[in-house]
């Protein structure tokens, strides 16, 4: 028994050098360094520790809380739309007919596009001359071609149509898996009871595929909280940092101006956002299926 | 009749929805230059090869193709090597800590990247290995070995016991066992794992824009998002590098297509 638990340890023992030295280690060092001033640009400083002074700085940093609003704003609106879209495509794959082999496989494709591929896609769809968007709003009307991506407002929405079309097939394919564990006798049982179809989905689908619903909610909701890609390659965080999300707020604090111990405070301040929205769906996520448990 | 045009309808929108957009890149990447700028935008174009040309020619293509190669090819073999060790002993040996070493697996892979990428980058400094092959595929391999674990100790938990116990009678030692008798056993599951996790490593862009600042051994994400112009963005070169980046994954998409679903599956739903 003992010569085997040394053997799983030595077994385990890779994973845990590379997950220790390249994940583990930088949250703590991010924590650590995120009370002291370190400035690249000016290295004759060196380390200093300040305390809070950077959290407080970043509470009365107003980009910083236009970055936490914005980027709050892109997860409510995109995480609904997702889930929406996910559900019909998942309803109708789960019907059979011929063809759905095909649906399944074309369903995939966003998904296999990498990010910064579909982020020029659609930065070339919204070009203001050369862009299908003005194609398909006004034709041959070149008059009226304008620049969506220079209009604040306009350019946030772009980045979240184009975080919505590549990212739907993840909770689509969630849903399906959730769909398929429904087994058609209850079906049957309602359709006997005289339900309609309307109230078959919201009384059988619906409670069943809600564990899928969550976990599709939680993890579609952590990745967006972590939107970088996107904003990079359409914006660069801009018009007038109308699409500076908090990732990409603390990669240009950290990165282009070397300031260390700042960017590590907005570095923990994205890690507790999303370890709070995780902790909380976990709890939902255990008293659901507790509920569902002892039915 | 009613419910089979119904399913035909909504099936024809869903395909427009997820192909129209890129269909669109894809003939642009295929337009000649006067065509490119053609106001209004040509929908159908004369099918030239031309920036596909001069996306090699000129801005390196066929390099950064290679560094992704490269790269996404070594960080899944190691990843998919000390995963299947690491699952392995998840899925055998009764060990108290298991699940929270799988909960700690998890949240690590929920991690926004700049939480750790600061010192990820000091690390790789520190160790002379900024824009280094070994330097960017060693954190790859930190960053999927959670998916890696995850997916390959939900197929290991499914090969029986007997079986590798009967070869455990038979004089094998465990790690013949795990190689002879498990991973053949498990091989659908660590093909799925080697998919997800090679088509993550091709993808990731943060992480590559950070560590490679040097053209030489830049990946492709990098390369297609810094794209350099002169004057104008080179929209076709970049149209046709995209395409090149994406038919690959798009091949390996369809043709592991119900491997990758049950992965996905796997990865998520087990949670």
């Amino acid at each position: 028994m003992k010569s085997s638990y040394r053997l799983a340890l030595l077994f385990l023992l890779p994973s845990f050098a590379f997950v220790g030295l390249f994940t583990l280690f930088p949250i703590f060092e991010s924590f650590r360094l995120s009370f002291y001033r370190m400035i690249l640009t000016l290295p004759w400083l060196g380390q200093k520790f300040v305390g809070w002074e950077n959290y407080t700085d970043l509470w009365t940093d107003p980009v910083a809380m236009q970055a936490l609003t914005t980027t709050l704003i892109f997860v409510a609106v995109t995480i609904p739309l997702e889930l929406l879209f996910g559900l019909g495509m998942a309803l109708v794959m789960n019907e059979v007919f011929r063809g759905r082999g095909l649906l399944r496989a074309v369903v995939l494709i966003p998904w296999a596009i990498p990010t910064v591929v579909s982020s020029q896609m659609w930065r070339f769809i919204f070009n203001d001359r050369y862009g299908l968007f003005n194609f398909v709003l006004f034709g041959d009307d070149t008059a009226r071609y304008f620049a969506p991506m220079a209009d604040p407002q306009l350019a946030l929405i772009a980045i979240m149509v184009a975080e919505v079309w590549k990212t739907t097939p993840f909770p689509a394919l969630i849903i399906l898996a959730g769909l398929q564990t429904i087994p058609d006798e209850l079906y049957e049982a309602a359709g006997i009871d005289g339900a309609t179809a309307w109230q078959k989905f919201r009384h059988v689908t619906l409670p069943l595929i809600s564990p899928a619903l969550l976990l599709a909610l939680l993890f579609r909701t952590i990745d967006a909280l972590r939107v970088f890609d996107l904003v990079f390659v359409m914006t660069q965080g801009g018009p007038a940092d109308a699409t500076n999300v908090l990732q990409f707020y603390g990669y240009k604090k950290t990165f282009a101006e070397g300031m260390v111990g700042y960017g590590s405070a907005i570095a923990v301040g994205v890690f507790v956002l999303s370890l709070t929205v995780a902790l909380i769906y976990l709890r939902v996520l255990r008293a659901s299926q507790l509920r569902g448990a002892t039915q | 009749m009613k419910r089979w045009l119904a399913l035909l309808l909504f099936s024809f929108g869903i395909g427009l929805y997820c192909l129209l957009p890129f269909l669109w890149f894809v003939l642009t990447s295929l337009k000649s230059p006067a065509e490119l700028t053609a106001i209004p935008p040509k929908l159908i174009p004369a099918f030239q090869w031309g920036f596909y040309l001069s996306a090699l020619e000129k801005h390196g293509l066929l390099r950064y193709v290679g560094n992704s190669a490269i790269v996404a090819g070594l960080a899944t073999f190691v990843s998919i090597v000390i995963g299947s060790l690491a699952a392995y002993a998840m899925a055998r040996f009764q060990l108290a800590w298991t699940r929270f070493y799988l909960l700690l697996l998890l949240a690590i892979s929920m991690f926004p990247q700049i939480a750790i990428a600061g010192p990820v980058w000091t690390i790789l400094n520190r160790l002379d290995s900024l824009n280094t092959y070994h330097g960017l595929v060693a954190a790859y391999i930190a960053l999927t070995l959670p998916l890696a674990i995850w997916i390959l100790t939900t197929f290991f938990r499914e090969v029986p016991r007997e079986i590798e116990e009967a070869a455990l009678i038979d004089g094998c030692s465990r790690l013949q066992a795990l190689r002879k008798v498990v991973l053949p056993i498990a091989a659908p599951g660590i093909l799925t794992a080697a998919l997800l996790v090679f088509i993550y490593c091709w993808n990731e862009f943060f992480f590559a824009l950070i560590i490679m600042t040097d053209p030489q051994v830049q990946t492709l994400p990098v390369g297609i998002a810094l794209f350099p112009g002169e004057y104008t963005m080179p929209w076709g070169e970049i149209a046709a590098a995209s395409t090149l980046a994406t038919l690959p994954l798009i091949a390996l998409t369809l043709i592991f297509q119900r491997g990758i679903v049950r992965g996905l599956a796997a990865g998520a739903v087990k949670g």
